[in-house]
């Protein structure tokens, strides 16, 4: 039995909770969170041990693994002090918005040998691990290029109150949502040599980016771009959607299907598939989880960090490459800053080749700003 | 006494894009019942095919379903609703928003009532979570006023998540308020009803109707294909099949062959969008029905 403790009860911590509390090889020991609110009506309604201090909890708590889900801006401190006493840690996403600091922690659990994994729990998805599953045996032949899209509705109004509208918290779609994205391309055709041409614009918030576009490139000849927004509440919740285009075919995948097209079958040939359209469906690629809260994915993640500490196996998802996945979001953040080309004859360019990057400010805002001081 | 359940229920995913096969499927279902006529109209089909039960989730828009139902009640004799809470992605969506505590306060009632407001806020003030429920459950079920609610139901999110962390005490608080406030009897949808029928009968709620996944795919059916087999032939629940197609994986003539065979799964709850299918599903399910069950049920 392994003991376990979770810090940070947000609406992740919570839901980690109800699905480690009844995992049949883990004894919840304890919960931390800074809200001495949600840890009392926890205490007298479901008997957990409660701590606001992580610190003290580490110290005085028997464990031999921890789940961190508190504003991403804790998470480096937390995981490195969960590894200095040799815990086997799953950090939820992003992780470490400093790549370095990632890489870091990531080389200091290898050495430990400690399991880390990260929650970037798409990578449980059956539907993307059939495409995977596929690309790998190079089913759709030499691929040229690739879109990732990920929608949804978290930001809808110019205010928000929590962590998640302030940029030195982390919060902002890059880091908190764009990274899903990111991760799954990483996860299924590797990470990006280089990225150009990104976009990072407001739509409500003030402080925050609410949609990203970027241009990826893989290698030579095999290009993706990247789109992604979460202030479109004409999705019920996020969705995110992958098209992969290769020189036998495509492959369109989100959470819910695998749609393939294949110009000719391969040699070998694929056990199901077939020239022209097939189609796969999560109910039959779906395997069960022992306990359903939100999604197979939710409860597979967490049941492949206990296997991994029993059998000593690296995690899917794992403090590397989440840090890979922090390096391309840096990346993308520092070539938001770049100039582009401007639109015009040469002449008009005055010999400079660019004109200034456009400043990001919330588009909603704005309007306000201009009704406000009576500007048409 | 026990309250009568329908044979046949009819639900509400194909009106709000809930499709578990197709996200095109759904945004395509989204458009067609955007207007709120187009729900209207397949409810009445259904009506018009002997479906009395619609099982449905505290969707805002529902509330303007129910406004057509009370204005026009003469026109629907024997019409019961079976409302599902809470809306889920609301609180979820709010949460992320706003936080956990935030999205409780925000769905506290805001207007008019001042009595309501008090209690929530000292409701708040002093953890008392039976009190909170309470006021939570009334702000949804508000929109149902007047409309025939027998069974009320706590969604399965809202179920599992409870499930899971063990506050099993939630279950009671939900069965008290629901019985109490609204002379209903609670049902509980989940994706996991052999471990939630142990908590139920743990926490004294005997032979409690529980609707959930059972399909021949097991789909969704966590604890396995066994373990709800076992449990469905002990008949200490009042069991109502969801997904019994396994969102269209299934072929329904096999799909329903599998649900049937079990004479102790009361109810089969099925969403559709022409009146053609939900005929020639409620046929099926009638011929394949037992009938050992027939004479006791509402057909």
């Amino acid at each position: 039995m392994l003991r376990a403790a979770i810090i940070g009860l947000g609406k992740m911590g919570l839901s980690h909770q109800s699905m480690v509390n009844v995992h049949p090889e883990i004894k919840l020991a304890s919960v931390c969170d800074s809200s001495g609110y949600v840890l009392d009506v926890l205490s007298k309604y479901t008997g957990v041990k409660t701590y606001t201090d992580y610190q003290k909890m580490l110290a005085e708590e028997e464990l031999d693994c921890v789940f961190v889900a508190t504003p991403s801006r804790y998470h480096a401190e937390i995981v490195s002090a969960a590894l200095d006493r040799d815990l086997h840690v799953f950090c939820e996403k992003p992780y470490a918005l400093d790549p370095e600091v990632g890489y870091r922690l990531a080389d200091t659990a290898e050495r430990k040998k400690r399991v880390n994994q990260v929650g970037y729990h798409y990578r449980f998805v059956a539907a993307f691990n059939e495409a995977k599953r596929l690309l790998d045996r190079r089913l759709i032949g030499e691929l040229h290029h690739i879109r990732a899209e990920a929608y949804g509705p978290v930001v809808l109004r110019p205010k928000g109150g929590t962590w998640r509208s302030q940029k030195s918290e982390g919060g902002g779609c890059l880091f908190d949502y764009s990274c899903h994205a990111i991760d799954l391309l990483n996860y299924l055709v590797g990470q990006p040599i280089a990225v150009s041409g990104t976009v990072l614009n407001s739509v409500f918030s003030n402080d925050v980016d609410d949609e990203i576009y970027s241009t990826f490139q893989f290698s030579k000849g095999f290009y993706g771009q990247l789109a992604t927004n979460w202030s479109d509440e004409s999705f019920r919740k996020m969705s995110v959607k992958l098209s992969i285009w290769g020189s036998n075919g495509r492959i369109n995948v989100d959470r819910q299907e695998v749609q393939v097209y294949l110009r000719s079958l391969p040699e070998p040939s694929e056990a199901g598939y077939k020239a022209g359209w097939n189609v796969r469906y999560t109910t039959e690629l779906t395997k069960p989880v022992w306990f359903y809260v939100r999604g197979e994915e939710y409860s597979s993640q967490i049941d492949h960090f206990v296997q991994c500490i029993k059998t000593g196996a690296v995690a899917i998802s794992n403090f590397r490459s989440a840090s890979d996945t922090s390096l391309v979001a840096s990346s993308m953040r520092a070539d938001a800053d770049k100039t582009r080309t401007s639109v015009a004859l040469k002449d008009e360019r005055g010999g400079a080749m660019g004109s200034e990057p456009p400043q990001s400010k919330s588009f909603v805002r704005s309007l306000l700003d201009r009704m406000g001081s009576g500007q048409t | 006494m026990l309250t009568q359940m329908d044979r046949i229920l009819f639900g509400d995913n194909q009106f709000f894009g809930v499709n578990h096969m197709s996200e095109e499927k759904a945004r395509t279902q989204s458009m067609r019942f955007q207007d709120i006529g187009a729900i209207i109209e397949v409810l009445d089909d259904a009506y018009a095919e002997g479906i009395r039960t619609f099982m449905c989730t505290t969707h805002e828009r529902i509330s303007e379903v129910c406004d057509h139902f009370r204005k026009h009640a003469g026109k629907y004799p024997g019409f019961k609703f079976f409302p599902c809470l809470p809306y889920a992605h609301k609180y979820a969506n709010a949460a992320a928003e706003l936080g956990v505590l935030g999205a409780v306060r925000s769905f506290l009632p805001q207007e008019n009532a001042l009595g309501a407001l008090l209690k929530g806020g000292m409701s708040l003030a002093r953890k008392d979570v039976e009190g909170l429920a309470g006021l939570l459950i009334d702000a949804e079920m508000k929109m149902f006023a007047d409309l025939d609610t027998p069974v009320v139901f706590l969604q399965n999110v809202a179920t599992d998540f409870l499930l899971g962390l063990g506050f099993d005490d939630a279950f009671r608080m939900f069965n008290d308020h629901v019985r109490e406030r609204y002379g209903a009897e609670p049902g509980f949808i989940t994706m996991n009803a052999p471990f939630l029928l142990q908590k139920l009968e743990k926490a004294g709620l005997q032979n409690p109707i529980i609707c959930t996944n059972i399909n021949k795919i097991a789909f969704r059916m966590s604890g396995g294909m066994d373990a709800y087999e076992d449990m469905i032939r002990q008949g200490r629940s009042r069991l109502i099949a969801m997904s019994v197609f396994a969102s269209g994986a299934l072929p329904a003539k096999e799909a329903l062959d599998y649900v049937c065979q079990f004479p102790q799964i009361e109810s089969i709850v099925f969403g559709a969008s022409s009146r053609r299918n939900i005929g020639q599903t409620k046929q099926m399910i009638e011929r394949l029905t037992p009938s050992s069950m027939v004479a006791g049920s509402a057909l």
